[in-house]
């Protein structure tokens, strides 16, 4: 924060360097809890949260505004007062509690499979089988099961951004395919879409912001979302009021340092995901070239058995080997294709999404700051910090808790998926080499054993 | 291949613990052997120079012959050694071709590199490739050594032993002319009445190796080519994934050991496929291998055709002396039309003739029955080396495949044990 703003504020931009902990890590930060208004619960139940026990300043103001926000009724209709997982008394059980994402309740399942074809008159679709299983009680039914398409994911992605702009949402496969290049209804493309949806649901699902939206509660349980859709009913949180309102063009002062650190972090790792990407596409072709030869190698021991006497079985083992480990590379690079390369490139679209959020942040800052140098320099001391002004810091310092929340998530699920990526690499590879070695291993006592003397040992 | 017990010697012993293949290699084979361990040792850079003045750099090949004798107990006898140039081994090839046609001799390894994968070089002075003509000069010499005709052959024995005076010994046999002119033969087309159904399928059977091993090289070079690049990408992923765990806090570790592991498994293919040149290089010899056999299969055929054509000329002979004798004129000759037109011979003259032809006749029976016995020891000796060839290619070729299996097995083990490791790494990210 620059050094002009005369009050100090209780944001985590203000603090000082000392206090303002290591954006990448997983370590407790000392942090304003988020009081996301409206919003049914907040990050808070991860592991990096505690209630501030330094800075006394921060913490009536948080329960103030806490407090004040009981009256409000929640989103799906339950007073802001009854027990929900997001009012204040559950927020403070829950926090000694939970150690680590995975603590979190699961009590809400979500799966997208049985990919089918629609040909109607008009045109020519996927749907994909939503399944939920949920024991919440903002869901009528325990378990749903209804159809959708891309469109209508598509709808669900727009509408969360809308109506939680403070929040991370995670990416959707690629809307756009080129007609000619790519085969919209071939297997392989179908699957590794419905791969990509299932994994954007249940990320949503995994989100303890983003799973109790009410989109995502219609998406998951409108038989009929087109009508719903028409109604054009956007249900924003409060939160989501004001930020959608937030006019651009505010210059930002200075960026928290975390929220730099952040930044540059994005940069660098998606310079790195491309250079990933292209290294395993640049393999996939060599492997492929690589093929190629290997196809052509197989027939010449072949022919060559065909002229021979007794080299003809050896001749024929050896061809037969060749074909084996033919067969084997022509999986591997298909598993990569399929595999590998759609997750690094829904990073690369997950981390586009981040930089979004962290613009808008930035953009809610600027305002904040605008609006605070102008009424320093009307030089109104009289009544203090206007409201308006007031409601802007309040917007800060959600959305900066908010995106905290959600970019230490992001990093713990990254953290997973590169794992799980990686070792399903290096797995694919033991799994190839291993098949090859089976075929020239079982060949050996072919090679060896002789016609005249094999007789003999009979 | 290229210890000095001899390749068949020593393939004998490991893969026949029965001595069930005694009989197939006499008594004689090892001989040489017996008597001498051979070995080229080493390989030197010399500058002189050539036949045109001009200053070369060529290389030299360091032989070394040893006296054994398998009675005593202590065979600690000096090494004798001399020093031969790749074109003194051209010499002795070349000279036994001539001198014993119906032997499918040995090939020397390749003039020039060829079938190269683009990472090798094709260089002769490249020190990979002299030391791997070092190692085919040595097999060369071992393989001549226990053939059982060739091993008795003194000017090979003075290749090994005599280092002057070796040249203007060869070239003394005369060699040199007939070696043109076999060249000249084999190249010729001539049409045989009755082939022998044996020397054709032979014929046949040389050609095919020959087009299969020059097939399976070219791709095996390009299969080793794509190999390379496959593994020489994957050192990529060390670079990237270095500059990525910098970024990282906790998975920063497992990362950057990952990254090792890939630049390893990137460095591990040039032994790998240097390792699988020895196997080209078995497939070379049996490539040239073909094209001697093809050589006795063509000698062969010559000499048949010689003997129908020494028959042919026999036939008319004695035709032509038929119709002397009994004054037909059934086969047409100019003498004879001129004689028809310009009056009957004397008596005096058709008796001089007659004796000509019977002189003629004569030779003709000789040389008829010298180009048979000649056509008929050919056929005997070239069949029974062509057995001995037979069992060694089959030995040897089975060899090279099961250690060319051995290799693959090999590389999908090391391939296993880098991909684990990896795995380990990034499962602890």
């Amino acid at each position: 924060m620059s050094a002009g703003t005369p009050k100090s504020l209780p944001s985590s931009g203000q603090k000082s360097i000392q206090d303002i902990s290591h954006p990448l890590s997983a370590e407790e930060s000392v942090l304003t809890p988020s009081p996301d208004v409206g919003n049914t619960t907040s990050s808070l139940g991860e592991k990096q949260y505690s209630f501030p026990l330094t800075t006394s300043l921060q913490a009536p103001a948080c329960m103030a505004f806490i407090h004040s926000y009981q009256d409000l009724s929640l989103p799906n209709g339950t007073p802001a007062g009854t027990s929900s997982p997001g009012s204040s008394s559950s927020l403070l059980n829950r926090l000694q509690l939970d150690d680590d994402l995975d603590g979190e309740t699961h009590d809400l399942f979500v799966s997208v499979d049985d990919p089918k074809k629609h040909v109607s008159t008009m045109e020519t679709y996927i749907t994909y089988r939503v399944t939920t299983k949920t024991s919440r009680t903002e869901f009528d039914l325990p378990e749903y099961s209804l159809r959708r398409r891309y469109q209508d994911f598509d709808w669900l992605r727009n509408k969360l951004e809308e109506s939680q702009p403070t929040h991370l949402i995670p990416p959707l496969p690629e809307k756009f395919v080129m007609k000619g290049v790519v085969d919209r209804f071939s297997e392989e493309f179908v699957e590794t879409r419905r791969k990509a949806l299932d994994k954007f649901l249940k990320r949503v699902a995994d989100h303890p912001v983003l799973s109790f939206n009410e989109n995502f509660n219609v998406f998951l349980t409108a038989k009929d979302l087109n009508s719903y859709k028409k109604q054009g009913l956007t249900l924003l949180t409060k939160m989501g009021e004001s930020v959608k309102y937030v006019t651009g063009g505010y210059k930002l002062r200075a960026r928290p340092l975390e929220f730099a650190a952040m930044g540059d972090y994005l940069d660098i790792f998606t310079q790195k995901l491309g250079t990933i990407d292209r290294i395993a596409q640049r393999i996939i072709k060599e492997e492929s070239e690589y093929l190629v030869e290997l196809r052509e190698y197989s027939p010449v021991y072949s022919s060559w058995a065909g002229c021979e006497g007794e080299l003809q079985k050896p001749l024929e083992g050896v061809s037969s080997c060749v074909s084996s480990s033919s067969s084997a590379l022509e999986e591997l690079t298909e598993d990569m294709s399929e595999d590998f390369l759609p997750v690094l490139r829904e990073y690369v679209l997950y981390i586009e999404s981040m930089k979004n959020v962290l613009k808008k942040r930035d953009q809610v800052q600027a305002e904040y700051e605008a609006k605070l140098e102008a009424v320093v320099l009307r030089k109104d001391e009289k009544s203090g910090v206007p409201a308006d002004v007031e409601k802007c810091q309040d917007r800060v310092e959600c959305f900066n808790a908010d995106l905290k929340a959600d970019w230490d998530r992001w990093q713990n699920n990254k953290r997973q998926d590169f794992r799980q990526l990686l070792t399903g690499m290096a797995d694919r590879n033991i799994q190839y080499y291993e098949k090859c070695l089976a075929a020239w291993e079982s060949i050996i006592p072919l090679l060896q054993e002789k016609p005249d003397i094999k007789s003999e040992t009979d | 291949m290229a210890d000095s017990g001899g390749p068949e010697a020593a393939q004998l012993s490991s893969n026949d613990p029965k001595g069930e293949l005694g009989d197939v290699i006499p008594e004689e084979a090892r001989s040489l052997l017996r008597k001498m361990e051979i070995s080229v040792a080493e390989a030197e850079k010399r500058t002189g120079k050539n036949a045109v003045n001009m200053l070369e750099t060529y290389t030299v090949y360091l032989i070394e012959t040893r006296r054994v004798d398998s009675s005593a107990e202590n065979q600690n006898f000096s090494p004798d050694s001399l020093w031969r140039r790749y074109s003194e081994f051209e010499l002795l090839r070349n000279y036994l071709l001539v001198t014993y046609p119906f032997v499918i001799v040995p090939p020397l390894p390749e003039k020039r590199a060829e079938f190269v994968w683009h990472k090798l070089s094709a260089d002769n002075m490249d020190p990979d490739f002299v030391e791997r003509r070092r190692i085919g000069l040595e097999n060369f010499l071992l393989r001549v050594a226990s053939h059982p005709i060739l091993s008795n052959d003194k000017i090979f024995y003075d290749f090994l032993t005599e280092e002057n005076g070796w040249k203007e010994e060869v070239m003394e046999t005369g060699f040199q002319p007939k070696a043109d002119s076999r060249l000249k033969a084999l190249n010729a087309t001539f049409r045989v009445k009755n082939p022998d159904k044996r020397f054709t399928e032979l014929k046949h059977y040389s050609d095919e190796l020959q087009s299969v091993t020059s097939q399976l090289l070219r791709v095996r070079a390009r299969v080793a080519d794509r190999l390379y690049g496959v593994y020489k990408v994957h050192g990529n992923y060390g670079r990237v994934f270095s500059e990525w765990s910098a970024i990282e806090r906790e998975m920063g570790d497992g990362l950057q050991s990952a990254g090792h592991h890939m630049d390893a498994y990137a460095a591990s293919i040039d032994d790998i496929l240097e390792e699988e040149e020895n196997y080209a290089d078995q497939l070379k010899e049996y490539l040239f291998y073909a094209e001697a056999l093809k050589a006795v299969c063509r000698k062969h055929e010559l000499l048949q055709y010689e003997l129908e054509t020494a028959a042919q000329d026999l036939m008319s002979k004695k035709q032509q002396r038929e119709e002397l004798a009994s004054g037909t004129v059934r086969t047409f000759s100019l003498k004879g039309m001129t004689s028809k037109l310009f009056g009957q011979e004397t008596p005096e003259q058709r008796e001089a003739k007659m004796r000509v032809l019977e002189e003629q006749i004569q030779e003709g029976e000789e040389l008829l029955q010298e180009k048979k016995t000649e056509c008929d020891e050919y056929v005997r000796n070239a069949w029974s080396d062509m057995e001995r060839f037979t069992v060694q290619k089959d030995r040897d070729l089975r060899e090279a495949m099961i250690s060319y299996a051995v290799m693959q097995i090999s590389m999908c083990k090391k391939g296993i044990q880098v991909w684990t490791n990896a795995k380990e790494c990034f499962s602890k990210m």
